[in-house]
């Protein structure tokens, strides 16, 4: 199976519903490349999902530029997780299954099997379809950030949809 | 995802995505990621398989110890199976818009949940 081109067939139907074409991020530059520093074994790790993923309970994601970000308990009951993301079309089997986004029984199990030294007492989750690049750079972004330094983290895991 | 990975990387924080939209990932360029090819929405693991979703992120998170420097390295899983759900699916959707309606209200995904949240909004 060849790699799936998302943007041009995004592209595609956008233009044929008459929407403006959704402006991906594209990188000018090379990034920072920050070194890792011990092994995974003995490294913290913590986790952002960008699948509007929420727990019963807590308030779910809007569709609109929601710049919200929420903290779910790396041993929150599984059967409460759900998702809110403006791509509902790619969540039917997820809201079913929540470890084919959002990997927190397999992150116990490696954090249990001693392969994860251990994991944030929080995975943070936020809203991955946000139009305005400039919100989510003014707004998202310092949002995961100050909660991101309370964890105090050797290592990020990144999971989107 | 990858504007993110690049602002915790930038302060030094190593980062790693794991995901399954090659172009995307491409485009954005993230420091470390490894690329999984399947659907959308499986970017953790195959659907009802929690031993595949564990060797989905235990091989997934090698990448911290294996890439050295700005790579989008595949992953070797292939999930036939699930390409042939998402085809099977997506067929009987009548509509070619699959955005949901972009406005402020949070969208539960159930009622119960509304209710369970009700007061917080």
């Amino acid at each position: 199976m060849p790699p799936a081109q998302y943007i041009e067939i995004t592209r595609r139907t956008y233009d044929k519903l008459g929407y403006p074409p959704y402006r991906w991020f594209h990188a000018d530059s090379e990034p920072a490349f920050a070194p890792v520093e011990k092994p995974l074994s003995e490294s913290r790790l913590g986790m952002i999902s960008t699948a509007g993923t929420y727990l019963q309970g807590q308030v779910a994601y809007h569709y609109k530029d929601d710049t919200s970000i929420r903290a779910i308990a790396n041993d929150a009951p599984i059967d409460k997780i759900r998702f809110s993301h403006i791509t509902e079309n790619y969540l039917v089997e997820a809201r079913k299954d929540s470890g084919t986004v959002f990997p927190l029984e397999s992150l116990k199990t490696l954090e249990a099997e001693g392969v994860i030294g251990e994991l944030a007492a929080e995975f943070l989750t936020c809203m991955g379809g946000i139009y305005s690049q400039k919100r989510v750079v003014d707004e998202l972004i310092p949002n995961l950030e100050a909660a991101v330094k309370k964890q105090n983290l050797d290592l990020l895991l990144l999971v989107p949809l | 995802m990858s504007l993110i990975a690049r602002h915790f990387e930038a302060s030094g924080l190593p980062t790693l995505i794991i995901g399954s939209a090659l172009d995307i990932l491409e485009a954005g360029r993230p420091p470390r990621a490894q690329f999984l090819n399947y659907p959308l929405g499986f970017e953790a693991g195959p659907f009802m398989d929690k031993k595949g979703q564990l060797e989905v992120i235990r091989h997934g998170l090698k990448g911290f110890e294996t890439i050295d420097r700005e790579s989008i390295k595949p992953l070797s899983f292939t999930w036939n199976a699930g390409w042939e759900l998402i085809r099977q699916r997506e067929g009987e959707v009548k509509s070619d818009d699959t955005r949901s309606p972009r406005n402020t209200e949070p969208q539960y995904q159930t009622e119960e949940d509304r209710q369970a949240a009700d007061g917080l909004a």
